[in-house]
């Protein structure tokens, strides 16, 4: 049985300190590299028409949806809409069930990529409201309730 | 009266913590020595205390009583007896009185139960908890208290968010908050280690138990939370790598990492200032995570109501935390001395490949879900999904399956891989062969584009199945020890996750259709007929629901029937998914809207052996839970076999 | 000696985790201290009212359509709901410019008549019409995305300005400007 060389005994502990090290700090860098070349970015219309990005690149696009772009394809579950900003328009196909409360007017973040022709192609439609608006320092709803008691 | 019962309790459970900590540390100095005899009952009230304040709330919830303002937010008189139970925790007041619960209880247990280690670390340790906790009491008692009163009662409540009203979300949270504060434990006994230098076996044997238990509860929170996540949300996905998640993700990382460094600790004495770094770590991490969630930095579905005020409250706890055991690691650590040696090829090397591994995988989670915040402060708005997630974390995981595939092979400290080459060629074998059989035989994994992580997913998956049973072959399996068999259950449901995971990914079949009443459509193997959509009412909903005939192979029909269902109060629209299981895979089924010529919008998948990652899941805690009742099981065998003794030799008069 | 140096290189090491936590605590503080501006602010400002024609929400007050709201008299145009808590807090303002004699419309989204009647017995009715919009198709139109939200409208139907959040004391100086400002 081969017994441990004294040697490399005294610095296990640094040697296994240098590896931890090299991986992790392997792992930092290469989540680095790749955060920069996957996260998905976020688009107005308005930065599409002035910088496109590339096609087939999954992106973000947010906006809202044009009153009356709303169409319907023949096969029943795709739907075409203009997505705009004040300043301009982009046409949006998305195959699939929109999420409830997906009507003209209405703000959206679209997640998918621009194809040939201009067109975002949406995978996932994000409808974008609060039903419940909660305000950040909410006055205390006693000294509300007083208030009003008092006006009576 | 029971809310100001419970607001009194809350108080007095903060002040024995705040006495917990005085007494704790002064008794560890020469004069406050007398002191260290109160620690323990202390810790066991204030545990007992803070469960009474949480059993308060819980009564409040279930009588709706509408004059405590958390109660008129978040309950309807309406809502069924199970998810008024579920309210108490499915807001930010709640779940925060959750935590300090578990952590209030668990101190307690610890204080109760816990003989093995040495007295001044045991005291060192309860003040440590009881430090963490005072902090949480403080946030608790002044910026959330669960217990506020309104100075009318409202006549109704605004009900809970429909989404959690579900029975898998209703035992969620609890679930997991176990899990994560249990991990303080681990915190508290690696700040008392650092204290009084006393980092050994026997604390990681003290430890290991707790950080079991905590893991355990982890697991099975978040493949409940990942089911619930399938089902309910429409989509047919089962984890987005949400902040949400992620935040319940990374703790969990850290424990499994602190789990396997503790036995290295426990059984050969090595890794000492590696697993008391993990035991910080990971608590750290469940903090940390806290934070990201009830801060409002990161968007999320399943965020709370958004509050930079009460972000700011923990994160100056975590500072004061996180920071202060940082510290004391820098400055202690070097009183640890160094372990016992190992050679490269032992089991002690493939656990290091382990926890490195792991390591890597929490730091890419953690740089992925910060990495928004950071784009922001330069004015980008980024999102981080999958396309980074995946791959990045499959070449840190693939090696760490290898090693799980090898390391229990091994034996300790010393060992030559030509001894094990026979075990390992079997599964080796067996890799080869699936990833042959998918090349010959699925050519719907290479186009249009090649699947390389789920080619390789399951090919993996089915070898470790096998690797994950060779630690019993040529063993009398009645005598194998009961952690044994608690690792290769463990080991088995990571590859059986994996098989579920990658099957899934690779061969799932979509279809989306406008359907009339009486149309057949094709998914996979199955034939689905739409037979009739017909309004439903429910207790506090009215739906749609559509009755899909769906049959199997030609076989005999069965009714799957998704819902579009509309909640009152508060209004929102869900869409209820149905789903069809079989031994290998899961139809799943959505309804949408109708189009005006009166077609239905249908989404169906067929995702085989996708059951495989959640039951995969459960025998991951399995195996942790029969490794906790193995060595609970053995430590008490041993406590009351030193007990004996110790009775012999005082009736010996020794 | 070289295990002198060997432990002192290591010590750095040792501080590394502080100084990983340090650079979290940067980002997240920077993070908190300028938070993400969460108000959806609505693209219709300058434009007109789209068209609708809401039914009563309750039996004693009329119901909303666009025609009546451009009467030629500028007015605020509320969105609100029963079961909305800070629609409460800012009830009390809304009743005392009604006093004043501002017209106030209302929009009640999501709701039912016996809640929104209850609601304005408890906390006063300012409205001269109420719209019921069940679906919140109309709030979303008007590019409105939660409730309470305010809108000030010309004469002419157009929306002047838009007011996310309950009326505070601090908001009133503005609101009225723009209400002056719509009339003329």
């Amino acid at each position: 049985m081969t017994i441990a060389n004294p040697l490399k005994a005294k610095h296990q502990r640094l040697i296994l300190l240098v590896i931890a090290l090299v991986v992790l700090i392997g792992a930092g860098l290469l989540a680095a590299w790749a955060l920069r070349s996957q996260a998905s970015y976020f688009y107005l219309p308005a930065d599409i028409q002035a910088d496109p990005p590339e096609v087939g690149v999954a992106v973000r696009l947010g906006g809202m949806v044009q009153q009356g772009s709303l169409r319907t394809a023949a096969d029943g579950v795709t739907i075409d809409f203009v997505v705009e900003d004040d300043k301009a328009r982009t046409p949006v196909r998305f195959s699939g069930i929109t999420p409830a409360l997906f009507v003209e007017g209405s703000g959206v973040v679209a997640e998918g990529r621009m194809v040939e022709g201009g067109v975002f192609v949406a995978d996932n439609l994000l409808a974008k409201h609060d039903e419940k608006y909660v305000p950040r320092e909410m006055a205390d709803m006693t000294k509300a309730r007083e208030a009003v008691a008092q006006k009576r | 009266m029971i809310a100001e019962l419970g607001l009194a309790c809350l108080w007095m459970a903060g002040a024995l913590a705040l006495l917990q900590l005085v007494s704790g540390a002064l008794a560890l100095t020469s004069r406050g020595r007398e002191l260290a005899g109160i620690v323990r009952p202390v810790a066991v009230a204030q545990g007992l205390l803070c469960g009474v304040a949480f059993i308060c709330l819980i009564a409040l919830f279930l009588r709706t009583d509408l004059s405590v303002k958390l109660i008129a937010t978040n309950s309807h008189s309406l809502k069924p007896f199970i998810y008024k139970l579920a309210g108490t925790w499915g807001n930010h007041e709640g779940s925060m009185l959750l935590w300090v619960t578990v952590m209030a209880l668990a101190g307690a247990f610890i204080a109760a139960v816990e003989r093995r280690l040495r007295d001044d670390t045991m005291l060192a340790t309860l003040a440590g908890q009881a430090f963490v906790s005072i902090g949480f009491y403080a946030f608790l008692l002044l910026s959330s208290n669960p217990f506020e009163r309104l100075a009318e009662p409202v006549p109704e409540g605004q009900g809970l968010n429909p989404l959690l009203q579900d029975i898998g979300l209703a035992f969620h949270p609890p679930t997991l908050y176990l899990g994560y504060v249990g991990l303080s434990i681990a915190f508290s006994f690696a700040i008392g280690a650092l204290v009084t230098s006393d980092v050994g076996p026997a604390f990681a044997r003290a430890m290991r138990p707790w950080v079991l238990g905590a893991w355990i509860f982890l697991t099975v929170g978040i493949t409940a939370g990942s089911y619930w996540a399938y089902y309910e949300l429409g989509w047919g996905g089962w984890w987005f790598w949400d902040p949400v998640e992620n935040a319940s993700l990374m703790p969990w990382l850290a424990a499994t990492a602190l789990l396997h460094s503790s036995s290295v600790l426990a059984t050969r004495n090595a890794l000492r200032a590696w697993t008391v770094m993990l035991a910080v770590v990971a608590f750290s991490m469940s903090m940390i995570g806290t934070f990201l969630v009830r801060s409002g930095i990161l968007t999320s579905v399943h965020a709370f109501a958004v509050d930079p005020e009460r972000g700011s409250f923990i994160l100056a706890l975590l500072v004061i935390y996180i920071g202060g055991a940082l510290v004391l690691f820098a400055i202690r650590a070097r009183t640890i001395t160094e372990g016992a040696r190992f050679a490269v090829t032992s089991r002690e090397s493939a656990l290091v490949v382990n926890n490195v591994m792991l390591s890597a995988i929490l730091g890419i989670v953690l740089l992925g879900t910060l990495y928004p915040l950071l784009t922001e402060a330069f004015g980008e708005k980024v999102s981080v999904g999958p396309p980074y997630f995946d791959p990045v974390g499959a070449i840190f995981f693939i090696p760490m399956l290898l090693a799980m595939g090898v390391g229990p092979l091994l034996h300790w400290r010393n060992d030559r891989l030509g001894r094990i080459t026979g075990k390992i060629a079997i599964p080796a074998l067996l890799i080869g062969a699936v990833l042959l059989g998918l090349a010959l035989f699925a050519p719907s994994l290479f186009t249009p584009s090649f699947k390389l992580l789920p080619f390789i997913g399951m090919g993996l998956a089915v070898g470790l199945a096998v690797a994950s049973v060779m630690p019993l072959i040529g063993r009398n399996l009645r005598r194998t020890p009961l952690p044994t068999w608690g690792m290769v259950v463990a080991h088995l449901g990571i590859a059986v996750s994996l098989f579920g995971v990658a099957t899934d990914s690779a061969f799932s079949t979509e279809k989306l259709v406008a359907s009339r009443v009486g149309q057949s459509h094709v998914v996979g193997p199955w034939t689905i007929t739409l037979k009739n959509v017909e309004p439903i009412a429910g207790p506090n909903w009215t739906a749609l629901e559509a009755t899909m005939a769906a049959s199997y192979d030609g076989g005999k029909p069965k009714i799957v029937a998704p819902q579009a269902r509309n909640f009152t109060s508060p209004p929102t629209v869900t869409s209820e998914s149905a789903l069809l299981t079989r031994w290998n895979g899961q139809l799943y089924a959505v309804l949408g809207e109708e189009a005006d010529d009166g077609r239905w919008q249908l989404r169906l998948w067929w995702k085989p052996f996708v059951p495989m990652i959640w039951y995969g899941g459960l025998l991951i805690g399995l195996g942790g839970l029969l490794s906790l009742i193995g060595r609970v099981a053995r430590d008490m065998k041993r406590s009351r076999a030193e007990e004996k003794i110790a009775d012999r030799r005082e009736r010996q008069g020794r | 000696m070289s295990q002198e140096i060997k432990s002192k290189r290591s010590g750095l090491w040792l501080w590394l985790p502080l100084a990983l936590f340090a650079g979290f605590f940067v980002l997240v503080m920077t993070g908190l201290l300028s938070p993400a501006d969460r108000n959806v602010a609505s693209t219709m400002i300058g434009k007109p009212l789209p068209q609708f024609d809401l039914r009563p929400a309750v039996p004693d007050r009329p119901g909303i359509a666009t025609a009546q709201l451009a009467d030629g008299k500028p007015r605020l145009l509320n969105v609100f709901a029963s079961w909305c808590i800070p629609c409460i807090a800012e009830a009390p303002q809304l009743e005392a410019w009604a006093r004043q004699g501002v017209p106030i419309d209302g929009i009640a989204i999501r709701d039912r008549t016996e809640d929104v009647q209850r609601f304005l017995s408890a906390n006063g009715n300012p409205y001269k019409r109420i719209g019921a919009d069940d679906l919140s198709a109309v709030q979303l139109s008007i590019g409105s995305s939660g409730v309470p939200e305010t809108f000030v409208i010309d004469g002419k139907g157009i929306i002047r300005h838009q007011h996310i959040g309950d009326i505070r004391a601090e908001d009133i100086p503005k609101l009225i400007e723009k209400l002056r400002e719509a009339g003329q």
